[in-house]
C-alpha cells in the first residue's frame, strides 16, 4: 500500500496550503464569509469539482456548506439552499419534482443542491426554469443582512448572479399558491446526464393564467410574456390558439449556436416545448 | 489540514492540502483502486461510492469536505464471500471489460437496499449514471431482475 508522505512535493515547493472551513451553522458561515471574503463557496461541488479537476481552479480557502443545516431545511414555501436535487424529486411539487428528476444522474442528485444551480446561475440549470414560471424570489444574506431578490434581480446572465461578496443563497420562496397544473420538459441527447439543449416550465391556474419559462435559451431563464398573455385569455385554447402560443414562445426566446446545438434548432424546440406542456396542463 | 473519514468500518486521519476529490484520496492515498478513475466529471459513475449512505461520484466529493464523513467503496462491499450483486452479476456474464463494474455494483447494492424488488425501468434509472461502454447493460438489467425476483 502505498504510504504519501505528509507534505507533497507541491507543498514542499511553497504552494499555499488549502484552507477549509466547514462551519456548522449558518451564523458560523456568514462570519468566516466576513473575514475571508474571496473564500470559495462549496455546495454538493458538481460544479466545483469539475472546475478543479478540469479547469485548473485552485481555491486558496473553501468554505464548504454541507453541515449547516439550517441551509437543509423545506418549510412550505420556503426550499433551503442545500435541498439536495433528490428531495426535490421526491418532493410535492410536481413540476420541481420533474426538473429535478432529469438533473444528472441519481449520484449527481443526491450531491446537487438547488442552491448549487443558483450559485452556478449556468442559462441550462435545470430548476431555474421552475423558479421563473413561479416567479419565486432568492433569499440571500450576509452577515451584514439579508436581501430577498426576485429571481430576474439574482439570475443576471450567463453563469452570473447577483451575489456580493460575502453573500450566500440561504434558499427560496415560492408564491403561497402554486397552480395544480404544471408542467417540466427536457429536451437532450439522451434522458439522463444531458445538459439542457433546451427546457422549459409551465403553469396555469384555474382561471386560465398561464406562465412560462424557458432555459437553455437565452442568457438566464426566459419568460415568454406576450405568449403568456395571448394564452391567459383563452379559457378553453383550441388548436390553433395552442400553435399560436408556441409560436409566440418562439419568437420570444433569444438561443445561441453551441456545440451542443444550434439557434434554430433551440428555436423551434422551444415552440414544441410550449405547445406540449400547455397541452399537458389542459386536460 | 487533515481529515478523518471512515472507509470501510476503519478511520483514517488523512493529511489534505488542496482541492483533491476523495477519489484522489481512496486510490492514491489508501490504495484502494477498486473507485476508477475515468471521466473526472460526475459523468461515468465508475468511481461511485456511498457517502454516508448515499450513492455519489468520489470525483465530485472535495476531500477536505468528507472529513467526519462514512465512505463505503466496492472493496467494503462482499467482504465474506461476494455480495449478491457480484454473483447475479458473474452468474449472467453481465461483465465485460469490467471498468465500470465496481461502480454498478456499489449502485445496485444501494438500489437493492432500498428497494428489493425493482422494475427493470427502476433499474435502468439508477443506473443511468454508471456508463458501460462495452454496452453490456442488457445483461446487468437481467442480473439485477435475477435479485429482484430471488425470493
Amino acid at each position: 500500500m502505498p504510504v504519501w508522505p505528509r507534505e507533497t512535493a507541491a507543498h514542499a515547493v511553497g504552494f499555499t496550503v488549502m484552507e477549509t472551513f466547514r462551519p456548522g451553522t449558518l451564523d458560523e458561515t456568514l462570519d468566516l464569509l466576513t473575514d475571508h471574503p474571496d473564500a470559495t463557496v462549496l455546495a454538493g461541488g458538481t460544479d466545483l469539482m469539475v472546475e478543479i479537476n478540469y479547469g485548473g481552479l485552485r481555491p486558496t480557502s473553501v468554505v464548504a456548506l454541507r453541515r449547516v443545516d439550517e441551509l437543509k431545511t423545506w418549510d412550505g414555501t420556503f426550499i433551503g439552499a442545500g435541498v439536495t436535487h433528490h428531495r426535490l424529486a421526491l418532493g410535492p411539487i410536481p413540476a420541481l419534482a420533474q426538473a429535478a428528476r432529469t438533473v444528472g444522474s441519481p449520484q449527481i442528485r443526491y450531491t446537487g443542491t438547488l442552491g448549487g444551480n443558483l450559485g452556478t446561475a449556468s442559462p441550462a440549470g435545470d430548476t431555474l426554469p421552475f423558479l421563473a414560471a413561479v416567479d419565486a424570489t432568492i433569499e440571500v444574506r450576509s452577515a451584514g443582512g439579508t436581501r430577498i431578490l426576485p429571481w430576474d434581480e439574482f439570475l443576471i446572465g450567463p453563469k452570473r448572479n447577483a451575489l456580493a461578496p460575502g453573500e450566500i443563497v440561504v434558499g427560496v420562496h415560492l408564491p403561497e399558491h402554486l397552480p395544480q397544473r404544471q408542467a417540466f420538459a427536457k429536451i437532450g441527447a439522451r434522458n439522463a446526464m444531458v445538459i439542457a439543449v433546451a427546457s422549459a416550465c409551465l403553469v396555469r391556474d384555474e382561471d386560465g393564467s398561464t406562465r412560462i419559462a424557458l432555459g437553455s435559451v437565452g442568457p438566464t431563464p426566459i419568460r415568454a410574456r406576450p405568449a403568456e398573455e395571448m394564452i391567459s385569455a383563452e379559457p378553453h385554447p383550441n388548436d390553433k390558439a395552442v400553435a399560436e402560443f408556441g409560436r409566440l414562445v418562439a419568437q420570444e426566446v433569444s438561443p445561441i449556436t453551441d456545440h451542443r446545438s444550434t439557434e434554430a434548432y433551440r428555436r423551434h424546440a422551444s415552440g414544441v416545448l410550449a405547445r406540449r406542456l400547455l397541452e399537458r396542463c389542459l386536460v | 489540514m487533515s481529515i478523518r473519514v471512515t472507509v470501510n468500518g476503519t478511520e483514517h486521519i488523512i493529511d489534505v492540502t488542496g482541492p483533491q476529490s476523495l477519489l484522489f484520496v481512496l486510490r492514491e492515498h489508501l490504495g484502494l483502486y477498486g473507485s476508477k478513475n475515468a471521466c473526472r466529471q460526475g459523468e461515468c459513475g465508475s468511481c461511485t461510492v456511498l457517502l454516508d449512505g448515499d450513492p455519489v461520484c468520489a470525483c465530485l466529493v472535495m476531500a477536505a469536505d468528507a472529513d467526519g464523513a462514512n465512505v463505503l467503496t466496492i472493496e467494503g462491499l462482499g467482504t465474506e464471500g461476494l455480495h449478491p450483486v457480484q454473483q447475479a452479476m458473474l452468474d449472467e456474464g453481465a461483465v465485460q471489460c469490467g471498468f465500470c463494474t465496481p461502480g454498478i455494483v456499489v449502485a445496485a447494492a444501494h438500489l437493492l437496499e432500498h428497494d428489493p424488488s425493482p422494475s427493470a425501468d427502476t433499474i435502468r434509472e439508477a443506473l443511468a449514471g454508471n456508463l458501460c461502454r462495452c454496452t453490456g447493460y442488457g445483461a446487468i438489467v437481467r442480473a439485477l431482475r435475477r435479485l429482484a425476483e430471488a425470493p
